[in-house]
């Protein structure tokens, strides 16, 4: 899960064109809400045989989103946080959150959402398969799971698939896998009870240098603000001359 | 000069307009040489397209090797490749189409080869260079590889694709594909029913339609027909089972850049705006003149979809002649 930036916010950039992860109110990525939805979905389904660890990588604060999942009723989470860590790319990203699943132990699932609401590269779940030597499953917008058989669907590019797969993989699930559950006030206090563990890079066998912005694999070298939109021509509708209106700025342009 | 990998995106071996931006792309770098993954009785006429805009090489790696698998296959297939290609001087960079494979793709092959990972580029310059839209289109980001061979996946509509006479010199690539791969399996795939329209993320013109349409489209499409664009759809009007999910544009969907977006009956949520807001001209017909949409467009009608886009189709027609 990733504690990132509200994009509903004016979200920017530090000088070191790392992501201002501070001046803006941060938030478990919505779109990691699914992941977390399906992990307790498919527990509740094998009646408490498994237990559902959330597992976040960030700053101080990013222990709201682990706090969150716990709310919605995680097991225990795991928040790895060490300073060396802060500007680390997609590579490191996955370096840090594999060594972390190593360490939790046997995981039968590890789910991602499709893409962080900052980034959305949608690459770490593919990469966190590489370096787990496990299969990726991703994009799924309808999961199930029977034994140690999952089946999903999802709609690729040009097409709707069916994908199998034996456990352990590495799953991503999309919005399309229906609401995730809004922490109820029993689950609010219920979390407060639950452990949560801190891992440093030392814990993971991680050397400082082997992740962060000095030595990430590709760097920012310049960001730019958009300049805002200059205001565009408003017109409103009266008997008609909307579309005519309409139809003259698309003439204007050439799209006619 | 050194060569640079490009996988190309074909569906049945029919090569999409992405794939002759990326070798357009391709050639400001090295010397292109073009990856398809596909049936090897395609590879000739495949090779006759890419051909034309400039690929010296083409790189066959039949299906049947990676076929029926997700992407884990085709990333052993490429870090093979892209230990044999390239001679001493190794690849100049390896290039994705930024579709949701390409990236995972990709992904894979830059933990097996140690190499940086750029993904959705809208443009790639000599060094290389990237350039990427981020959050929601409100910052443009310039980055670098920095270690290993460049991987960068680039977005549809990041370059005007260029015409030169390649070689075009097909060579079969037979990967070992271990079986540890071949564990994600694909037990059934169902194309989508061609609409008939251009394909959304590479039309010149999109026409898309939310919960203003009330469920009817027609008008949306109607409309779309009379400039030959393609129709996508807002999450709400997919979660109201108006239009199939592989018409959403947003930050769930598809993200679209394409010289003209017309947005009817949508808000302008942030999260739409992820998928649509590097559009070159944007225009909105909404009937609440306070929508959010109407920060972002161009040319805006405050009005009711269902009389003005029927009546601008009618006007376009007209003009037509
Ligand atoms: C995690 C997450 C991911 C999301 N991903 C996406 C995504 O990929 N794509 C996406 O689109 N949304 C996405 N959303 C949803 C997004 O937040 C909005 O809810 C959605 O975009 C609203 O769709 P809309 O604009 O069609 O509907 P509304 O916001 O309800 O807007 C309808 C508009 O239609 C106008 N209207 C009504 N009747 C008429 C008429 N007769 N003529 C003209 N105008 C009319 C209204 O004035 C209004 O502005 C996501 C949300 C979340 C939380």
């Amino acid at each position: 899960m990733k504690y990132v930036p509200d994009a509903t916010a004016d979200r920017q950039f530090e000088s070191d064109n790392t992501v201002d992860r501070v001046g803006v109110d941060g938030l478990l990525s919505e779109l990691d809400e699914y992941a977390v939805e399906q992990a307790l979905q498919l527990k509740e389904k094998t009646e408490g045989e498994h237990e559902v660890i959330a597992l976040c990588v960030g700053p101080e604060k990013a222990v709201d989103a682990a706090r969150k999942a716990l709310q919605m009723g995680a097991d225990r989470a795991v928040h790895v946080v060490d300073d060396a860590i802060a500007g680390s790319d997609y590579v490191a990203t996955s370096l840090v959150l594999a060594k972390a699943i190593e360490k939790i132990g046997t995981c039968d699932l590890v789910v991602c959402g499709m893409a962080s609401t900052d980034a959305s590269g949608s690459v770490v779940p593919a990469m966190l398969a590489e370096r787990l030597n496990l299969p990726q499953v991703t994009l799924a917008s309808v999961v199930e799971a029977q034994g140690d058989q999952v089946r999903i669907k999802r709609d690729n590019e040009g097409s709707t698939e069916v994908i199998g797969a034996t456990l352990p993989i590495v799953l991503s699930v999309t919005d399309q896998t229906g609401e995730a559950r809004y922490p109820s006030f029993k689950g609010i206090m219920a979390a407060k009870k639950k452990p949560l563990e801190t891992l440093s890079l030392s814990d993971l066998g991680i050397e400082a240098d082997q992740v962060g912005l000095a030595v990430a694999w590709s760097q920012v070298e310049e960001t730019t603000e958009r300049p805002p939109r200059t205001a565009g021509e408003i017109v409103t509708d009266e008997d008609g001359s909307g579309a005519v209106a309409l139809a003259e700025f698309l003439a204007s342009k050439k799209f006619i | 000069m050194s060569e640079v990998l490009v996988v190309i995106d074909h569906a049945e071996g029919e090569v999409k307009k992405p794939t002759y931006e990326l070798l357009t792309i391709a050639r400001r770098l090295g010397e292109p040489s073009a990856v398809f993954f596909g049936s090897a009785d395609k590879a000739d006429a495949v090779a006759e397209k890419v051909k034309k805009y400039g690929a010296e090489k083409v790189y066959v790696i039949d299906d049947a090797d990676v076929e029926g698998y997700l992407v884990a296959p085709k990333a052993e297939a490429m870090q093979q490749l892209a230990e044999k290609a390239g001679g001493e001087g190794g690849l100049a960079a390896i290039l994705f189409p930024s579709s949701f494979e390409g990236k995972e793709v990709a992904a894979r092959l830059a933990i097996k080869i140690e190499s940086g990972l750029i993904t959705d580029a809208v443009d790639v310059q000599e060094g290389p260079v990237t350039t990427q839209s981020v959050f929601a289109g409100s910052y443009t980001v310039t980055a670098k590889v920095t270690k290993g061979t460049p991987i960068i996946t680039v977005k549809p509509n990041s370059a005007a694709p260029e015409e030169t006479e390649g070689a075009a010199a097909v060579e079969a690539f037979t990967p070992t594909i271990s079986d540890g791969a071949k564990t994600a399996q694909i037990i059934a795939s169902q194309p989508r029913q061609s609409t008939g329209r251009p394909d959304l993320t590479e039309a010149a013109i999109v026409v898309s339609g939310g919960r203003g349409t009330g469920g009817n489209f027609e008008p949306i499409e109607n409309f779309a027909d009379s400039l030959g664009a393609a129709v996508g759809a807002s999450r709400a009007a997919v979660d109201s089972g108006w239009m199939p999910h592989a018409f959403q544009v947003g930050q769930t969907g598809k993200t679209v850049s394409p010289q003209l977006y017309v947005a009817n009956g949508i808000s302008g949520a942030i999260q739409h705006r992820a998928g649509m807001q590097t559009s070159k001209t944007i225009v909105a017909v909404n009937k609440d003149d306070e929508a959010p949409i109407f920060e972002l467009v161009d040319f805006g009608v405050v009005g009711d979809l269902h009389t003005v886009l029927p009546a601008a189709t009618e006007e376009i027609t007209k003009r037509k002649g």
